[in-house]
């Protein structure tokens, strides 16, 4: 109910006719060239792999993985995910087409479903590389010449495995192994897709490289895989932002993220997060950070209907510092469960987490956060901040944070905050002219702005314009 | 320009009553202050006629020109030419006072750039010497209560209402005589109609209404001129136990 005058609002439960109010809902019409039947057995991981002719070291560990994965039982914490129908979703998806590198070569129906989340655009303007996740495997992909003559790689996870053979063996699964939790396992059974980057000793890569990952298929599953390396003193941000088209039945999305930091290495990487409302966004994504490195975690939450994701840092060297920023925006339906982990393993290793959470309509956000300095991490300092904003009676907001601290010699600040929108904030701004909603949007991006101003201006056009979107479709 | 015209206002929050039968019209370019002591329900009417949604009217009218402002949101009321400085302006995180202008003036359909707004608003903040900084600090947080005056003024003066409440101005004595002198500026050459709420005397010395109303216990229990100021300030509210 809106607090205000009434007015007239439109409400939408059919999940199928979400689509017709969901900016980037629209499933387009692809052919298949491979399309595994649904469900999972070893002849489906077999298959993939050899799909994929991939080298026997890695069918080897995929199966392992899916013994891990068939024995584990599922995390009986965090959101509902007892209702995803495993059985019912197709685990290996090829598109009819090859990898592209330029722009004319992408098939005109393709062409047209980048064209809706503006690839292409954004290329053009400032970004380094761009490479467009279609489904399970990568159709186009680009890098600036510039990049290439530096030593600067970065390919599909696939593509990766077949020209970088030695550098993923070496690192793969170091981060996140197989047997992590049940999802890192099915990830690492079934996997497609995903980035593979590698910085060269030095290197410091002065433009995103950004990759926008789709599902379009319905019920396909998407497991891709990331693997970033960053040598000494090199310095990198990795954008990845999402959106998938409407469907009329729940999708996984199951993604492993790992990334390796040497001595003195940067690494950013930015999530923009806007599967559409039916998505379960499982996803595990770690980093190690060596000797003065520093790993930083842009982590922006707005779509899926179930979302758990901590982004960690494991910092094993000396004076290793790990930040997350953590955005999330729960509305009807919606359950985000999100938050970051920093385990301090090594002496005057510094972390921070910030947390910004929207819950409205219904939705919950929940702050999940552990900090951990072990034994031996002496003079380790960690800030952990949560603000909550909640915009009505029927949405919650819950935080859930865990301190293990082994070590004396440490500074830990906390803080948290939970606010109501306020009814006089709202009346205030509508009294100056602002409809309820353009008010409920100023007032949510104004709690959201001390995270936006630390991201890339670009991404936080991007966001400021899906939370406005989001605050449009408001029940209020 | 238009007149505001109460009727018959009756208003409770939470059901209790906070104004009966409170009737008075105010013309374009008149000045009417409204006097009470404290919780005579001078705020409660301002509130009432700019919307709050706490407010509830019980009875009677409210309108503007022709429009019926009850039946109206907040932001409708506004967009039809009303405004309220208010007497606590809340703080908006984030946000700066240049922001919201933006969007309240696009708002009314108007074709705002932010680099015209920007001008416009400095050298408005110059005319009523506030603070550079203030400007793009987040609205109203860790203001002192005549910047908050001041910036509550200014607003007024880039939305340009037909009908302006302002509501209880304060003790800072340099805020109190920017609300009068732009008070009566705004009568004077924008025709626009003001209502001055407030409890000491000496803003009226300033503003020199054409009316003044006196609020207690949530009844207009009497009005006149300046008179009635002089008279107020020897005896006090006490005359009219």
């Amino acid at each position: 109910m809106t607090r205000f005058a009434a007015k007239s609002t439109k409400v939408t439960s059919d999940v199928d006719k979400l689509g017709e109010t969901y900016a980037l809902g629209h499933a387009d019409r692809i052919a298949y060239a491979y399309k595994a039947a649904k469900g999972l057995t070893e002849g489906v991981v077999r298959e993939l792999s050899s799909q994929k002719n991939e080298p026997k070291w890695m069918l080897g560990y995929r199966l392992q993985a899916l013994v891990r994965y068939l024995s584990m039982g599922m995390p009986l914490w965090g959101g509902n995910i007892g209702e995803i129908k495993f059985d019912d979703i197709h685990y290996y998806l090829k598109p009819a087409v090859k990898s592209a590198r330029s722009w004319e070569d992408v098939p005109k129906e393709i062409k047209q479903t980048f064209e809706k989340i503006g690839v292409p655009q954004a290329e053009k303007k400032m970004l380094a590389g761009v490479t467009g996740q279609f489904d399970s495997e990568k159709i186009y992909g680009s890098l600036k010449a510039a990049l290439a003559q530096k030593g600067v790689v970065f390919l599909s996870m696939d593509e990766g495995l077949r020209e970088y053979p030695e550098i993923v063996k070496q690192y793969f699964g170091t981060i996140v192994p197989m047997g992590d939790n049940k999802l890192a396992a099915l990830n690492s059974a079934v996997w497609s897709g995903g980035s593979f980057v590698y910085v060269p000793p030095g290197v410091e890569v002065g433009l995103p490289l950004q990759a926008y990952f789709r599902i379009n298929s319905q019920n396909a599953g998407q497991f891709e895989r990331t693997l970033i390396v960053a040598e000494a003193g090199s310095k990198v941000h990795y954008v990845e932002g999402c959106s998938a088209p409407a469907y009329s039945s729940g999708s996984l999305h199951s993604a492993v993220v790992e990334i390796i930091i040497k001595p003195g290495a940067q690494v950013q990487y930015t999530t923009v997060q806007n599967w559409y409302r039916n998505v379960y966004n499982l996803v595990t994504k770690r980093a190690r950070v060596e000797e003065e490195g520093q790993m930083r975690w842009i982590d922006g939450n707005l779509g899926s209907k179930l979302t758990m994701k901590y982004p960690s840092c494991f910092l094993v060297g000396r004076k290793a510092r790990g930040e997350t920023l953590s955005i999330a925006m729960a509305g009807a339906g919606q359950h985000q469960d999100a938050g970051a982990k920093m385990i301090h393993l090594a002496p005057e290793t510094t972390s921070q987490i910030i947390s910004k959470s929207i819950s409205k309509a219904g939705g919950r956000a929940s702050y999940r956060g552990l900090v951990q300095i072990n034994k031996g991490a002496h003079h380790s300092r960690s800030k952990v901040v949560c603000d909550a904003l909640i915009l009505d009676e029927h949405s919650r907001s819950d935080t859930y944070p865990t301190n293990r601290i082994l070590e004396n010699q440490v500074i830990l600040e906390h803080e948290a905050t939970v606010s109501k929108i306020g009814e006089e904030q709202l009346f205030y701004l509508m009294s100056r002219g602002l409809e309820e909603h353009a008010a409920e949007a100023m007032i949510v991006n104004g709690f959201l702005e001390p995270v936006m101003k630390q991201i890339p201006l670009e991404y936080a056009v991007e966001m400021n314009r899906l939370v406005e979107l989001e605050m449009e479709g408001s029940v209020g | 320009m238009s007149s505001l015209r109460l009727a018959n206002l009756t208003v409770s929050v939470a059901g209790r009553t906070v104004l009966s039968d409170v009737s008075f019209s105010i013309k374009p370019g008149e000045i009417v202050a409204l006097m009470g002591p404290n919780g005579s329900g001078k705020s409660s009417l301002a509130n009432t006629i700019m919307g709050h949604p706490a407010y509830q009217v019980v009875k009677g009218k409210a309108s503007l020109g022709r429009k019926n402002l009850l039946s109206l949101s907040p932001d409708a009321r506004a967009q039809a030419g009303m405004f309220l400085a208010f007497q606590y302006p809340v703080g908006i995180t984030g946000v700066n006072v240049r922001q919201m202008l933006l969007a309240a003036l696009r708002a009314r359909g108007l074709k705002f750039t932010a680099l015209g707004l920007k001008q416009k608003v400095e050298r408005e903040a110059r005319a009523l010497g506030i603070k550079p900084e203030l400007l793009t600090r987040d609205l109203n947080e860790g203001f002192s209560g005549g910047e908050k005056k001041k910036m509550e003024i200014l607003q007024l003066r880039l939305l340009e209402p037909q009908v302006a409440i302002l509501d209880d101005s304060g003790l800072d004595i340099d805020a109190l005589k920017t609300v009068a002198a732009n008070a009566k500026d705004a009568a004077k050459r924008q025709k626009m109609a003001v209502l001055v709420i407030t409890h000491y005397q000496r803003l009226l010395n300033y503003l020199k209404p054409d009316r003044v109303l006196v609020l207690k216990d949530g009844k207009l229990v009497d009005q006149g001129g300046m008179e009635l100021v002089k008279r107020l300030e020897q005896h006090g509210y006490k005359i009219y136990d």
